[in-house]
């Protein structure tokens, strides 16, 4: 494994089938009267959140706590930032205190990638998202739970996804985490299908590993797993599709959709949801919507990626496993 | 075939010192004095330490069934997130725990694993134990205790001592692993005293 995890496409198959065994360990950990293991104490993570996230923040900072690690949390708003402080300086100020990790959330693609590789701090870098670039965990949260539900808990154990279709539909050229989810679902054997109005589909879409549509109604009998996501007025600074209603109508998933598609099939959303934009509240609160689970999944794979990123001297190494030696017995 | 002959392979340059018969005949004794000390295993929950020392709990488990005609729970404690040396090796793969039934509260908890030596793994299942409850009281069984502890650990049921010099290295290899049964005595090479 990489020094950093900064994109999904960084990883290889032997990488992220070892993070989601690993991550399948960090959830039993949950089930335990002590949810608590001593593998990061003394080491010190700072999350560095440049842009609002609560989700993803705690998320981190649960399982930085799970693992026994200090936390610093870092918010730009109401920081030397916002003082105008660069990246750069916040970053070797971070060194001279002795971070031992950096969990970096940016609205600037590239951010944590210009960390990981500029020499300003020695530590790892976590990309915990950067503007419509990637998101890895996020991906791999999302692999991990259609691990759990398309393959079972156990019988995962060791395997990717192959042979299955996943379904991401919505604002895809806003989109880190189609971009990481069709990076790693890739990776992992999975046939994905990105299915949006063609006003939010990225240019080079075409070198993407992925097929692309634009009839959800089409796409959903033949999915096993299909991903709302959520769509980002916020960064839409052009008409990108006529009305509200217009998209809800065309790309929405409702009731009547969602009994199109195989019984087996799961419904996904990274949160937050717009209720009654891309889904309505019958599919968000349906038995087949995993979103809660994706929450709880969210832990798991961050202690995952922290413990084999920082628990030893280098990171995992995905060529021996578990390789015991008799020294130290 | 004490000394490193060069051109073997690292097993063939092993010497055995307990074969599958040894193995099977130890652990029947150590399953009789297992039920003895508890009077009886009503309460005996059997955790082996990965890899080798499931297996080994495993088969335990079977023999104290066979004595005592009842069911034993055997489970498994991976100890990785607990070691000492974490920091010092590169982040390795973690194992499987499995806590057979609800819980160890009030059980008698028997770790067993395949070799004892510096204590230290024994030390991290003690602490994983502690995260997951809190057992009646803590045994363990080795298969082979080889000396050298770094710590105060002492086991409560072994197969073999075999005093060994540091220089020397002690395998096992249990048939569900390794595709045979038998404990290897070898002067360590250079490669592993790397390790």
């Amino acid at each position: 494994m990489k020094r950093h995890l900064i994109s999904a496409a960084d990883l290889t198959r032997d990488d992220a089938v070892l993070i989601l065994d690993t991550a399948e360990e960090m959830a039993r950990v949950a089930d335990r009267p002590i949810k608590k293991l001593p593998t990061l104490r003394g080491r010190t993570i700072c999350n560095l959140f440049f842009e609002d996230s609560t989700r993803t923040r705690i998320s981190f900072e649960a399982a930085e706590k799970r693992l026994s690690a200090d936390v610093i949390n870092f918010a730009a708003k109401g920081s030397s930032v916002s003082k105008g402080e660069s990246l750069k300086d916040t970053a070797q100020t971070l060194e001279a205190m002795g971070v031992d990790a950096v969990v970096i959330r940016h609205h600037a693609s590239g951010a944590p990638y210009r960390l990981a590789n500029s020499g300003w701090i020695d530590a790892p870098v976590i990309n915990a998202g950067d503007g419509t670039h990637q998101h890895p965990t996020q991906a791999l949260l999302d692999a991990f739970t259609m691990r759990r539900r398309l393959v079972g808990r156990d019988a995962g154990l060791g395997k990717g996804l192959d042979g299955r279709r996943i379904t991401i539909v919505g604002d895809v050229l806003h989109s880190r985490v189609a971009r990481s989810n069709v990076d790693l679902l890739h990776t992992l054997g999975a046939e994905v299908t990105l299915v949006a109005p063609p006003t939010l589909v990225p240019v080079g879409v075409e070198n993407w590993p992925c097929e692309v549509s634009y009839s959800l109604d089409e796409v959903l009998p033949k999915s096993d797993a299909v991903m709302m996501l959520r769509v980002q007025r916020e960064r839409m600074n052009a008409a990108f599709f006529p009305t509200e209603r217009e998209y809800s109508r065309r790309y929405g998933l409702d009731g009547a959709r969602m009994a199109r598609m195989p019984e087996h099939a799961i419904v996904m959303h990274p949160g937050p949801m717009v209720r009654g934009m891309e889904i309505t509240a019958e599919v968000a609160d349906s038995d087949r919507c995993t979103v809660v689970e994706q929450v709880a999944n969210g832990v798991s794979i961050r202690m995952a990626v922290l413990y084999l990123l920082l628990g030893g001297s280098e990171p995992a190494v995905t060529t021996s496993t578990a390789a015991r030696t008799e020294e130290n017995k | 075939m004490d000394s490193q002959v060069s051109q073997v392979s690292p097993d063939e340059a092993m010497r055995p010192v307990l074969e599958a018969q040894d193995i099977a005949r130890v652990l029947t004794r150590i399953a009789h004095e297992i039920v003895e000390r508890a009077k009886g295993a009503d309460d005996v929950v059997l955790l082996g330490i990965p890899t080798r020392g499931v297996y080994l709990a495993r088969r335990l488990a079977a023999k104290l069934e066979e004595i005592t005609g009842t069911k034993i729970p055997v489970g498994s404690l991976d100890i990785t997130m607990y070691r000492d040396d974490l920091r010092m090796k590169p982040a390795r793969a973690i194992g499987r725990t499995e806590i057979p039934g609800d819980d160890i509260d009030g059980r008698l908890v028997v770790l067993v694993d395949d070799v004892l030596f510096s204590g230290r793994t024994i030390r991290a299942a003690l602490d994983a134990l502690g995260d997951l409850g809190r057992p009646r009281a803590v045994q363990l069984a080795v298969l082979v205790d080889r000396g050298h502890r770094e710590l105060p650990i002492r086991a409560d049921y072994v197969g073999k001592n075999l005093p060994t010099s540091l220089r020397e290295t002690v395998k096992v290899q249990l048939l569900e692993e390794d595709g045979r049964d038998a404990v290897l005595l070898g002067q360590r090479t250079v490669q592993a005293a790397a390790q």
